[in-house]
């Protein structure tokens, strides 16, 4: 970067001191892969810039070509790197076993194979394949699921084809109601 | 011949004003590059502030609900280079203004901050901008007391000094600062000070001719004792209703004829005290 | 959205948001896009530059109100008043636009004899049932006038040149399936109907309801709603407009009495500001000029939230404002893909693409009964059956099979209402085992989030699928109303999701525009996309039942499941990716998009890919996951929300993919005349080509491309082509916008107002009907109400949004650079109120309903004024929703205080407006300490491969 600061010294204004690291700055997206994403708050839809290294977020910013946000985006967009990067985030599967006051922390497969058991030991007692008419019902309804708004199209599909096509799962729901 | 002329000459030969004349931007050949941050379109989103922080991986400030209006990050410190003030006025008539402005460093024509830093950390780079030489701050704090915008802050973290750098590591590789790019409605506008005062003439004109009168720069030309503003601003009320100076004063000039004056008074009153001890003889 | 399918046909926003820039005057009303959609807020300011009016109408002077050039404070809950009071405005004035409402608009349709209207009934429609709370508008008499009984009166109404007179007969209502419009409607009238028609004689309509809605969940008790559609074919029509019955002749009735006089007296603005509104809105409607309306959950979440539209969708259509440039209705929706959402539906009463979900008893025929009641004669909806077999072929791939009804009889039934209120309320009887949760928070989100909490509290299991330890996720120890959890028996899993920039998939915006996200980096640690959970469970599910003959598990043993991919894949910066038993997301889409069984793809060697929905067939040789979103995969390297193109067309067509078929102004046929022709250079978008014989311009036409403007039908015509040339609204059976909706919302034709439901003001329109009366309540200890006209709690409140959080917080309640900007729940409330309740500004104020009571920091600010209703002072306070007990800011839930009520249509609840009383002084439950430990700093590694000088500067060390 020290080519572009003789401009500085051809300037009229008193020379300039700079300082090593002032000779050398840049911006820390050189050599940065970029990938182009969607702001995950709310519906504008803003299209996003996702700069990373070495597999690490290393900035995110307004897609400049987005027709909706054009590179420009609110507080919450521009905060998404801390959605990544967050001192809070929960990194490993936590359990809670009834009446306990803590967390355990357990491991993926453990966690699917009780969830899988729990769905099953709940879908065999609730499952009804008619009413009291006789009309067919197939439903399961002492389970359900919620949310979907913050989710891809792809994983609401799996969500509504997985528990409502197969499992039976009358209450899947999300936030949006109208 | 006045008697007390040639000790003054030495005094003040003795201790150089440490202020310089910064030419007239004119004759520099490089374009600078500033902000032109317009209030009329700013919808108080406080977008700006979180990509400063997200770019320049700024801590935040603490959680001090300030019951200012929505403004709870206060002013522009160390840590807080873009700040957003709110300022609600409302009328007898039942019509309601709520003004918005997202502030920053003035990045000055003549900055005093630069000219209090006794180790050359503070600059003007090749756009022109003030700069903040961190790796050669040594923390004395000189140039917090001396922007008359409050600009600057000292960290606890590492006792430096630090302010807005105009993305200074994003305009070497030829992007707009963070705060620039971010801003939804085009309320801070980013590009060479020239073109930014143009376009800003134009647009008080427009806004005058919508009949918003009110509509007028800060900063864009001098003040009556301050240099212009290489970030300035279109404001539609008070400049003290946005936490602005209404004509900033430069610590350092006239500082000459103080310390004349002050020296003459203490010359004064040697010379009564002097009169005194003398009659009593 | 049923308030906008009910009117136009499909309920999702009609033009894109970047056309707002085109308007000539902006409403925004039930939305603070200023500081809800900052973003989209770019366009409304753009218009403004370029001179046009933006006015905004709101309980609260917002970051919006400051942008607008006008601000007019109404009382919340006072919209259909307000916009009651414009359209009478538009009606008495002759300000509508004349061609535009006779062509495209059900102005001239004429209603069955019988109607009646609130007007001649004091706040009722004829039909309404009180037993059951609900209206029967078979008899009420709500629909279209039919050829037959009246035929006599009707000549007297009308010129018989200008009459167009349906030749179906008297019968076609009762049994719409008897109308031989295709193959399959032969054959199913060949089979025995009779059970059909006793269902639907006891469902005392017809059953045609779903498909129309078109974006909204619906609500079922027992029985599918109670619907009248308009009858096939070309309805009775005066276009004198002058017969009684006719549409228009109700509307001025109807809204007679909406004077300026009475909307200052209802919403306590004041008339000179109402009727700048008005003017306003008037002067830049018509062939030159447009208007366009904003709205968001401050219109939705009431109990009449479907009717507030169904209002701006009246004035829009009298106005002559959709279909067109700079027009329409902008529906910002709140979360980032909630329209995705209901299209491809997490609702329990849909399928994807609006597809109803069954209901038990009226299809006991199989699929052809399901379609005869869900599908449609005329307009698009004809193809109802195409798209239910093409889904059954996604779901359950060769076992549905056309003689097995293609297993139709393995989809869920509904046997009520399943959504998520009443399903709280059944939880917190304890009566539900297990419970899911993708990235939601009802413990703080939740309208009466404490009966929420009570829900999960009687749980056997919960799962949470988050980034952070929400409130949903730690309600059993830091709730501080809950009990200690040693006496809360949930079981609670908690997987830590991926987050954005960790996964890919598209997205669907408040423009129905689908945008692919890639995947930038791996997931730290365990955390997993929701789609590798939902993937990997029903792998493991599949195992569990594996070799079982049961038939109820017949379903998940046969449902296609197949989305493996090659791993390790790399990542955008060459990495293999760690993440085993990721779905192909790919994958996934194609099968949205559909594929053609029959035809062998040779560059893929799998099924061929369809262009788009014109290409599903019924009798099973395609595939489609969901309809409307059909062509957004046309072939194996075209995955068009990918694209990201910009062209010199402003629509940006290459940008994403909108649905349906890329079409961004929906009915944009209206955007020409009757004859094909621009109504003005000025709004031109498409018009017919006589020379090429075709509709061109910049969008996808909404129309079928080659039908001429004076196209006629004959009126056996049935489908598509039973709609006239100059019939935009093609998804309606009628093809034209419904002013009058005959049978759509429960809760009637016409928007009234109604007061909340909990209110310190009684109903000045209607004083014998203070609510609306198909409301649904779910009264008991943890959901008391103060019914309206309440004393005890005189102030209305209601909640709102700032920029700085997001929701009940999940997603910025953990984020210190939000925190700062917005570090403490608060109240709004004028210095005239906090005057006389002794509060200091920044002091600590307890607000209280019949909920229960929350306290917060008061902002004292002459921003919330208090209204003048003639004479009696009324006042308002503002709450924002963000603030819980969990994470680095905490705060009172004021979902706390709003209750469990919902709206007759889509079980919406009323956060937006309740009645509360304030005092000064902490809550008897103050807010506890902060879960998380303020950090200032996200993280301060530095930047992995970057030399010093080019890491960023404020690390500061």
């Amino acid at each position: 970067m020290s080519a572009s600061k003789p401009s500085a010294k051809t300037s009229t204004r008193q020379p300039q001191p700079f300082s090593p690291q002032s000779l050398a700055k840049g911006s820390r997206l050189q050599g940065a892969s970029l990938t182009h994403s969607v702001c995950p708050y709310c519906a504008v839809g803003c299209g996003l810039n996702i700069y990373s290294k070495r597999g690490e977020v290393i900035d995110v910013e307004g897609n400049p070509e987005s027709p909706i946000n054009e590179g420009t985006l609110c507080p919450k967009g521009a905060n998404v790197f801390q959605l990544v990067h967050n001192p809070h985030r929960v990194k490993t599967v936590m359990y809670r076993a009834p009446y306990s006051d803590h967390w355990e922390t357990k491991s993926l497969d453990w966690a699917l194979d009780r969830i899988a058991e729990r769905i099953k030991s709940a879908r065999e007692k609730g499952f009804a394949a008619e009413d009291a008419d006789g009309n067919r019902l197939n439903a399961v309804r002492n389970i359900g699921t919620l949310g979907g708004a913050v989710l891809d199209n792809e994983e609401n599909y799996l969500i509504k084809k997985l528990f409502g096509a197969g499992l039976g799962v009358v209450s899947i729901e999300n936030q949006a109601r109208i | 011949m006045n008697p007390l002329t040639p000790p003054l000459d030495v005094l003040l030969n003795a201790f150089p004003p440490r202020y310089t004349p910064v030419p007239d931007p004119e004759d520099e050949p490089t374009a600078r590059m500033g902000f032109f941050t317009d209030t009329t379109l700013c919808i108080g989103c406080k977008a700006c502030e979180v990509a400063c922080k997200q770019w320049n991986q700024l801590p935040s400030d603490g959680l001090d609900f300030t019951g200012n209006s929505y403004d709870n990050t206060g002013h522009l410190s160390q840590s807080t280079w873009r700040h957003v003030a709110f300022k609600e006025r409302h009328s007898e008539d039942g019509t309601s203004r709520w003004l918005m402005m997202s502030d920053v460093c003035k990045h000055c024509e003549e900055a005093p901050c630069l000219q209090a830093c006794p180790t050359g950390s503070l600059i003007y780079n090749e756009f022109g901008d003030v700069y903040l030489q961190n790796d050669i701050c040594n923390g004395c704090g000189y140039c917090v007391v001396a922007c008359p915008f409050g600009v600057l802050g000292r960290s606890d973290e590492d006792g430096h000094a630090h302010k807005c750098t105009m993305c200074y590591d994003r305009q070497s590789d030829g992007m707009e600062p963070a705060c620039a790019k971010v801003c939804p409605t085009n309320s801070i506008q980013f590009g060479p000070v020239e073109e930014l005062r143009e376009q800003a003439k134009k647009r008080v004109e427009q806004l005058q001719e919508r009949g918003r009168e009110s509509a007028y720069l800060y900063g864009a030309d001098a003040f009556e004792e301050y240099s212009s503003l290489n970030a300035f601003f279109l404001l539609e009320d008070h400049p003290n209703h946005y936490n602005l100076p209404e004509q900033p004063k430069h610590p350092f000039k006239g500082q000459g004829v103080r310390y004349a004056v002050g020296i003459a008074a203490g010359v004064a009153l040697s010379a009564v005290s002097a009169l005194f001890l003398a009659r009593e003889d | 959205m049923p308030g906008l399918g009910a009117s136009f046909g499909r309920g999702a926003a009609t033009n894109y948001q970047q056309d707002l820039a085109n308007s000539d005057c902006i409403l925004i009303m039930g939305s603070n896009m200023a500081e809800a959609h900052p973003v989209g807020f770019r366009f409304p300011l753009q218009a403004k530059e370029k001179g046009a009016k933006l006015v905004h109408v709101d309980p609260r002077f917002s970051r919006t109100s400051a942008l607008c050039d006008l601000h007019v404070p109404i009382r919340a809950g006072t919209d259909i008043a307000f916009l009651g009071g414009v359209i009478n405005y538009v009606l008495t004035e002759e300000k509508w636009f004349k061609e535009y409402v006779l062509d495209y608009t059900n102005a001239a349709t004429i209603i069955e004899e019988g109607f009646l209207d609130t007007e001649d009934l004091d706040g009722l429609f004829s039909g309404f049932q009180p037993d059951r709370a609900q209206y029967s508008p078979s008899e009420g008499h709500w629909g279209y006038e039919e050829r037959g009984s009246h035929q006599q009166d009707r000549d007297q109404g009308q010129s018989r040149d200008e009459a167009r007179v349906s030749e179906q007969g008297p019968g076609q209502e009762a049994e719409p399936s008897a109308s031989p419009s295709d193959e399959s409607h032969v054959q199913a009238s060949e089979i025995d109907t009779s059970h059909v028609r006793e269902v639907s004689e006891k469902l005392d309509s017809r059953g045609v309801h779903g498909p129309g809605l078109m974006g909204g969940a619906s609500t079922h008790e027992t029985e599918r709603g109670s619907a009248v559609e308009a009858p096939a074919g070309e309805p009775l029509q005066d276009r004198t407009l002058k017969h009684p019955r006719c549409v228009m002749q109700i509307l001025r009735r109807h809204f007679s009495r909406y004077t300026p006089a009475m909307v200052s007296e209802v919403c306590g603005c004041s008339e000179a500001d109402f009727l700048r509104v008005a003017e306003w809105l008037c002067e830049n409607s018509g062939r030159e000029k447009t208007s366009a309306i904003v709205y968001a959950v401050g219109w939705t979440q009431h109990t009449t939230g479907v009717q507030n539209i169904r209002a701006a969708s009246i004035l829009q259509l009298l106005l002559g404002n959709i279909g067109r440039p700079g027009g329409g209705i902008m529906a910002m929706r709140g979360h980032t893909s909630i329209q995705g959402s209901t299209d491809i539906p997490t609702l329990y009463d849909l399928l994807p693409g609006y597809l109803p979900q069954p209901i038990v008893g009226e299809d006991r025929g199989g699929l052809d009964d399901y379609v005869r009641f869900e599908g449609l004669p005329t307009g698009y909806w004809t193809h109802t059956k195409k798209f239910m077999v093409s889904l059954l072929k996604a779901y359950y791939g060769d076992a549905a099979q056309p003689e097995n009804d293609f297993h139709y009889d393995w989809l869920p039934h509904l046997d009520g209402d399943y959504s998520q209120l009443p399903f709280f309320d059944r939880m917190a009887r304890g009566e539900v085992d297990g419970y899911i949760l993708f990235g939601q928070n009802p413990a703080g989100g939740g309208p009466n989030a404490g009966l929420h909490r009570a829900g999960l509290r009687n749980l056997d299991w919960l799962v949470v699928h988050d980034w952070f330890e929400i409130e949903s996720a730690v309600f059993w120890k830091d709730d501080p109303t809950g009990p200690p959890p040693s006496e809360i028996k949930t079981e609670v899993f908690f997987m830590p999701a991926a987050s954005i920039p960790e996964k890919e998939g598209t997205f669907t915006n408040t423009q129905r525009l689908l945008q692919w996200h890639d995947k930038s980096v791996d997931p730290p640690g365990d955390c997993r996309s929701d789609a590798w959970y939902v993937y990997q469970l029903g792998k493991r599910l599949k195992k569990l039942y594996e070799g079982s003959a049961d038939p109820k598990d017949q379903p998940l043993l046969n449902l296609t499941w197949d989305y493996d991919q090659e791993w390790p894949h790399p990542l955008p910066d060459g990495q293999p990716s760690r993440i085993e038993g990721e779905p192909d997301i790919a994958r996934i889409l194609q099968e949205i998009n559909g594929r053609n069984l029959a035809e062998v793809d040779p560059a893929t060697g799998q099924p061929k890919l369809v262009g788009g929905f014109e290409e599903l067939r019924e009798d099973g040789s395609t595939a489609c996951g969901c309809w409307i979103y059909s062509g957004c995969y046309p072939e194996p390297n075209l995955n068009r929300p990918r694209q990201r193109v910009r062209t010199a067309n402003p629509l940006q067509p290459e940008w994403g993919f909108a649905w349906p078929n890329n079409r961004r102004v929906m009915y944009n046929r209206a955007s020409a005349d009757p004859a094909g022709r621009p109504w003005s250079e000025r709004k031109k978008l498409i018009s017919w080509d006589e020379d090429q014989q075709r509709w061109v311009g910049l969008d996808v036409p909404d129309f079928e491309p080659d039908k001429p403007p004076e196209y006629r039908p004959s009126l056996d015509c049935t489908g598509m082509d039973a709609i006239a040339g100059n019939q935009p609204f093609i998804m309606k059976p009628d093809g034209r916008g419904w002013l009058y909706a005959p049978g759509k919302p429960k809760d009637g034709p016409l928007p009234v107002h109604y007061e909340p439901v909990e209110s310190p003001v009684e109903n000045a329109l209607y004083p014998h009907q203070t609510i609306d009366p198909t409301t649904r309540f779910f009264e008991g200890p943890l959901n008391s109400l103060a019914h309206t006209p309440t004393r005890e709690f005189p102030i209305v409140a209601c909640t709102f949004r700032v920029t700085e959080h997001y929701l009940s917080g999940p997603m910025s309640r953990f984020n210190s650079w939000l925190n700062e900007l917005m570090p403490a729940m608060f109240v709004e409330l004028s210095p005239e109120l906090a005057g006389e309740k002794g509060i200091v500004h920044g002091e600590w104020a307890t607000i209280i309903s019949a909920r229960g009571e929350i306290e917060a920091r008061a902002l004292v600010t002459r921003r919330i004024r208090p209204l003048n209703l003639k004479g009696r002072i009324l006042h308002q306070i503002g709450l924002p929703f963000h603030w819980g007990f969990a994470g680095e800011s905490v705060g009172g839930i004021a979902n706390d205080l709003t209750s469990l009520v919902a709206d007759p249509n889509v079980s919406m609840h009323e956060a937006k407006v309740f009645a509360c009383q304030i005092r000064s002084g902490r809550s008897r439950y103050p807010a506890g300490q902060p879960t998380k430990n303020y950090t200032p700093w996200p993280q301060r590694n530095p930047t992995p491969d970057t030399p010093p000088a080019s890491q960023p500067e404020g690390h500061l060390r």
